[in-house]
């Protein structure tokens, strides 16, 4: 009776859960149900039906994508409404926006990796994999705003008969290093982080297709301890790596605009208050996504209160220096006494563009302050609707920095306006579809939690001395 | 040369357990049995188990060292190169050599280069992809990479012996011991 009450298993349990905040696993798993858990869902010969209805929606929108790429290759990127003054608009906007999602991935598995936040290990594959799917969709825009796609390798430095090479000093140069860096490093992270999942799939598939194909990505992990060890290190080696290379990429997006001499451009606030949006956005995007999936999928067991808690935590932070930018922004437009740095914040407060100004400070920095409530934390509705809102949020405060700033530089003999012709709204909901389109896939055929590291996480997988 | 012609249809002597702990004091008992030609296999990492093994530290971060510095300095003399030599440019009259606006780019390359020393350098130690190996011909070995855990001492070890090894293995309280075909 004694021996009952003197259950060994309670007292590591609280030391996952943690004392009063929610668990990062809810009690009473084991390696099997952990297991069995994640991998049914990739495994079972039953797709829900749900999952053919979103997929069949998402993939009409990658249809929108591949017809108004055509189209575009066809006719030229004039059938966007950008044109001199305003050069820029829907599809940098677009880029940016993208690639600031992309940013919670390697945040998430990098940084949270790095600091031993452990409730990162239920989201941080999926995070990981939004994080390709978005820079993938980012992507495009610049390649097909060169107009000439077929040319893009262009950009890299390569002996050609020409005898051109690219110019270092350009910030322009720079973004396809610092992307195509981003994009190699994330996909490297992601499936190194996978391939112990990916034997545990080969082990466990029912299907012939299914052990060869899951076999030969997991290229013959045995799960030795000696190659865990150097796994484990490699693992860490390249978190610390991504670490540095996550804040690197939107700084140097920052600098395409502030090494400019645009007005809102040209100003020291960019690289960190780029660096903030884009783990805003991206915690955004993480929970937008993790919310339905974890409806979906009867994952409120590993993806519980405690990590949209959190997330929602990451959000008000990161939401709060992103609103110090706007207020650094407005300020310096004033002290510095340059007037077309104060015309430049008045365009934005009163011009022709105002309301999307104002839904930008109401989307992130108004809304968002609400995140200080418990309640509003614990209420997984809210969330969502936050998340929504400052996605939305986000994405206008690209339009405003890049639009803004261009129709009404120095000489208002040259200033313009630009409005979205169809083309650039279906190019932009084109990449939401292959961005979902890409998400779907991955989460009927790969595992969307790290089954290997949820198993680190019991209780049972301490070794007692 | 003996023992190991005599074993050579035999890979080694594999024992099934079902919690980590057991895994790793078995692993230390047999290595301090002197067996040294032997390997565990756990679902998820055990960092005491490498230690059991009487394994060394990895030399994969040297190697991660010399891709990073390798991208660094090709990165920065590829600039050098283009923007100095093959291909001078003035822009707005600052010197061919601008060093400040070839670091963005040096950076990059360090880490690309690092990133992928480092993963192709980790299936290189660890001897991935590998399309056979024995120890998968055990029907239950499936279980590894769900939550089971697993020794095998290979037939390799001098001290390997077919009885005296199974019966040093059933010692140690496993699930069952299993041969291991070549």
């Amino acid at each position: 009776m004694m021996a009952d009450s003197l259950q060994p298993r309670e007292e590591p349990r609280a030391a996952v859960t943690g004392g009063g905040t929610p668990p990062v696993i809810a009690p009473g798993h084991t390696f099997g149900t952990v297991t069995d858990k994640i991998s049914s869902i990739v495994l079972t010969r039953r797709t829900p039906l749900w999952w053919y209805a979103g997929f069949g929606i998402v993939l009409m929108l990658s249809g929108l994508l591949l017809v108004s790429l055509t189209y575009l290759v066809f006719k030229g990127i004039g059938i966007w409404g950008n044109n001199v003054p305003v050069g820029w608009a829907f599809d940098i906007t677009n880029f940016v926006w993208w690639i600031g999602i992309g940013h919670a991935g390697t945040l998430i598995s990098a940084i949270l990796l790095l600091l031993k936040q452990t409730w990162r290990t239920s989201i941080n594959r999926f995070a990981e994999a939004m994080t390709l799917f978005a820079v993938a969709s980012a992507g495009i825009f610049p390649l097909f705003h060169t107009g000439r796609p077929w040319l893009a390798y262009w950009l890299l430095p390569y002996p050609n008969t020409m005898n051109v090479w690219p110019q270092f000093r350009s910030p322009l140069v720079w973004d396809v290093f610092a992307v195509s860096t981003y994009a190699t490093v994330s996909l490297l992270f992601w499936f190194v982080g996978l391939i112990p999942d990916l034997a545990t799939l080969r082990d466990r598939s029912q299907s012939r297709v299914g052990r060869v194909i899951y076999g030969m990505l997991a290229m013959g992990w045995r799960g030795s301890a000696r190659h865990w060890h150097r796994y484990e290190t490699a693992y860490l080696l390249l978190a610390g790596l991504a670490t540095p290379l996550v804040v690197s990429v939107h700084t140097v997006v920052s600098f395409d605009f502030a090494v400019g001499i645009v007005p809102g451009w040209h100003t020291t606030i960019f690289p960190p208050y780029f660096v903030a949006g884009a783990i805003y956005s991206g915690f955004a995007m993480v929970l937008t996504l993790a919310i339905p999936i974890r409806a979906a999928y009867a994952l409120e067991d590993f993806i519980t209160m405690r990590h949209l808690q959190n997330m929602a935590k990451v959000m008000l932070v990161t939401g709060l220096i992103v609103a110090y930018g706007y207020v650094t922004e407005a300020f310096i437009a004033w002290y510095s006494a340059d007037k077309y740095e104060s015309f430049m914040m008045l365009n934005r407060l009163f011009g022709p563009y105002k309301l999307a100004y104002w839904a930008l400070l109401l989307c992130n920095v108004f809304i968002p302050q609400a995140l200080w409530f418990k309640a509003v934390r614990t209420s997984v509705p809210a969330l969502f609707v936050i998340s929504l809102i400052v996605n939305v949020g986000m994405w206008l405060e690209r339009f405003v920095i890049i639009v803004l700033s261009l129709h009404r530089d120095f000489l208002p003999s040259s200033w313009g306006n630009f409005a979205p012709t169809f083309w650039d709204w279906s190019t932009y909901l084109g990449t939401i579809g292959l961005f979902l389109t890409l998400l779907f896939l991955f989460l009927r055929f790969l595992p969307m939690i790290s089954i290997f590291e949820m198993r680190t996480m019991l209780p049972e997988a301490k070794v007692e001395e | 040369m003996k023992l190991i012609a005599e074993h050579r249809e035999v890979y080694g002597l594999m024992a099934e357990f079902e919690d980590p702990t057991s895994l790793v004091n078995a692993t230390h008992k047999a290595y301090h049995e002197g067996y040294r030609r032997m390997d565990a296999y756990s679902p998820y990492p055990i960092e005491e188990l490498h230690e059991a093994l009487g394994s060394h530290h990895s030399r994969l971060p040297l190697i991660v060292l010399i891709g990073g510095l390798a991208g660094c300095i090709g990165g920065y003399l590829l600039q050098y190169w283009v923007s100095a030599l093959a291909y001078p440019l003035n822009i707005g009259g600052k010197p061919l050599h601008s060093w400040p606006a070839f670091i963005p780019v040096t950076f990059e390359c360090t880490i690309l280069v690092a990133a992928l020393s480092c993963v192709l350098g980790m299936l290189a130690l660890n001897g991935l992809p590998q399309p056979y190996h024995p120890v998968f011909n055990v029907p239950r070995f499936a279980l590894a990479s769900r939550n089971r855990f697993f020794l095998c001492i290979e037939s390799q070890d001098p001290k390997f012996d077919i009885e005296g090894t199974r019966r040093f293995l059933e010692t140690l309280d496993p699930r069952e011991v299993t041969t291991v075909a070549d």
